[in-house]
């Protein structure tokens, strides 16, 4: 008993948190799309004679070193670098749960040339294999968004993989398959609810650092280039100014912390509600 | 022990002969080519012949496959060739910037083990006082901000409007205060909160108690016993991590304009320098398997159980 009294309070504080942070989730990502749909200024229209201006009413944020509208900026910005890191994200998963489902439930051949992959592409770190695959197939947006995809398909299909390794051995699965269910239907109606919970704990989580990494990319001039308004771009391009605005530093910055914050914080709730491993420990 | 040597070597090989494979196509299939960009350096125009006799030089004429093998050869004996760039060999470039990269990583585990270890070790000490609730909060934003947006907050600070220390370049000790403050930074919010949960753990054991009784003083029991108990999970932890370190590197150099090989393999990335490309995924194998087998080999030593689980599952 002592055990779950303890345990009802962190959850209740942390289906606030995770409500909060979804509740201005859903806030950003309804303003970057309406950005979409009506922007006040042009996003890469320089003008050096309205250049880093103070706050307006025309210009709520100012404008940066070529006279553009830094908050039309940082509004498409959140569309660049959110939108790709989810992209990533999704295309990582699009990848790595059917390879996870299908090497685990099938083992064999599959399995064991796609363990010694993922063991090869898991000994290097990720930002080490980013920058390798950025450095051959050239800087760009396109291609850091395809390096963490390699990085990250793999950590997805191990998870899933493991998943299903353990699951396919309860009873279930077994009178599924006497009773003829194809390893389709199977894979499809009984493994994948399972895995679900714990890929979507690794995704919120991962979500955040893929941001950081898009973001610190772009700023090495890896990812995103100029005049593309991506918050790790913009950061590179205004750095000879800070001395004299320093707003042009703040600003984007602090919208990757609050997204990355808010994403973590969604990673945090989606773990305590999610994590078996958890569970049981307690 | 040979075993886990030669299974890691072959990670690394696999992963090694694959990239290098799958970047030998992207690199001949490329819309920029190399041979152009040779040429181009100095901005002057080049005949077709020339271009051609240059490709021929190269090998770039031969089948794929047998300038892949050709270019194996030379990449297993370190003979990577000339920089695009600079024409330097960049086996030298590579070597010159690594002693460079090493101080940064090695102030930065310096700055890491100074927060973390007093900060985590009050923080259970004094667990859910200000203090914890600090360095819970720290922890919180350290692992949302950007490494490298930290690192222009503390140039902006110290180097700017402060005057104290140097913001680019390596000279001296001096300049590699800030580029170690923020990777250390950056990467002690994770292991302060690991501390705090090991020591936390270590503190309910029993041999605490026990010293307790014995009558030993709290100071004793703290650094004698619960800290010592508590630091294994921790280095198996910072073992896993010190790739992300490896990888982090990279734009703090670039940030701080230091000469390390992450600032020289950016810079290659953004010239299309291909050799010193690949002289760099060449070294990082190399500094990769080194870390991962060491990591292996000490969790062995730290955890003999995982020796004995291996054996049963034999």
């Amino acid at each position: 008993m002592t055990g779950l009294s303890i345990r009802l309070p962190r959850a209740k504080k942390h289906r606030f948190q995770a409500v909060t942070a979804f509740v201005f989730l859903v806030f950003f990502s309804a303003v970057f799309i309406y950005t979409f749909l009506y922007l006040r200024h042009d996003p890469t229209l320089t003008d050096l004679d309205r250049r880093l201006l103070g706050m307006s009413l025309q210009h709520p944020f100012g404008t940066d070193q070529l006279g553009r509208d830094v908050m039309t900026r940082l509004l498409l910005g959140g569309q660049q670098t959110i939108g790709y890191s989810l992209l990533a994200l999704i295309v990582a998963l699009l990848i790595g749960v059917p390879f996870g489902l299908i090497s685990g439930y099938q083992r064999g051949i599959v399995d064991r040339v796609f363990m010694r992959m993922g063991d090869a592409f898991l000994a290097f770190p990720d930002t080490i294999v980013a920058i390798v695959l950025s450095g051959l197939l050239g800087p760009g947006i396109g291609n850091l968004v395809l390096a963490i995809v390699m990085v990250k398909w793999v950590s997805y299909a191990r998870l899933v993989r493991s998943t299903v390794l353990a699951e396919s051995q309860k009873d279930y699965v077994l009178i599924a398959r006497i009773n003829g269910l194809s390893p389709r239907k199977i894979m499809r109606k009984h493994l994948l609810p399972h895995v679900v919970g714990h890929v979507l704990v690794l995704a919120s989580l991962d979500l955040g650092k893929i941001i950081l990494l898009i973001s610190a990319f772009s700023y090495i001039g890896l990812g995103a280039q100029p005049p593309m308004p991506e918050w790790g771009a913009m950061l590179n391009e205004a750095r000879p100014y800070f001395e004299t605005r320093p707003e042009l530093m703040i600003y984007p910055g602090l919208a990757i912390v609050s997204v990355v914050l808010l994403t973590n914080m969604l990673g945090d709730y989606f773990r305590d509600r999610f994590d078996v491993k958890k569970e049981e420990r307690q | 022990m040979l075993q886990i040597v030669t299974r890691k070597f072959f990670e690394v090989l696999f992963f090694v002969l694959f990239i290098t494979f799958v970047s030998f196509l992207f690199v001949r299939l490329a819309p920029g080519d190399p041979v152009l960009t040779i040429l181009n350096v100095d901005e002057l125009s080049v005949s077709q012949e020339q271009v051609e006799a240059l490709r021929d030089d190269m090998g770039f004429n031969k089948p794929l496959l047998v300038q892949y093998g050709l270019w194996l050869m030379n990449f297993i004996q370190f003979d990577f060739g000339l920089s695009y760039a600079t024409g330097q060999p960049v086996l030298d470039m590579i070597i010159m910037g690594l002693p460079a990269t090493i101080e940064l990583a090695a102030g930065a585990l310096f700055v890491m083990l100074l927060v973390s270890i007093p900060l985590g070790s009050l923080s259970a000490l004094y667990r859910n006082s200000w203090i914890d609730q600090i360095s819970r909060l720290l922890s919180i934003l350290g692992a949302a901000i950007p490494s490298f947006w930290l690192g222009l907050i503390l140039i902006d600070l110290f180097g700017v409007r402060l005057h104290l220390l140097p913001t680019m370049g390596r000279d001296g000790i001096i300049s590699l205060v800030l580029p170690s403050l923020t990777l250390g930074l950056a990467i002690s919010s994770v292991y302060v909160r690991l501390l705090r949960s090991s020591l936390l753990d270590s503190l309910s054991q029993e041999f605490i108690r026990a010293s307790r009784a014995r009558g030993l003083s709290e100071s004793r029991i703290f650094f004698a016993h619960a800290l010592r108990h508590s630091l294994p999970p921790v280095i198996t932890v910072f073992g896993v991590s010190l790739g992300s370190l490896i990888g982090g590197v990279v734009v703090i150099e670039v940030l701080f304009a230091y000469p390390g090989i992450g600032k020289l393999v950016v810079d290659a990335i953004r010239q299309r320098d291909y050799p010193l490309i690949q002289g760099y995924i060449l070294i990082m194998a190399i500094i990769v398997f080194i870390v991962n087998t060491c990591v292996d080999l000490s969790y062995r030593y730290l955890n003999p159980e995982m020796k004995l689980k291996e054996r049963e599952t034999k």
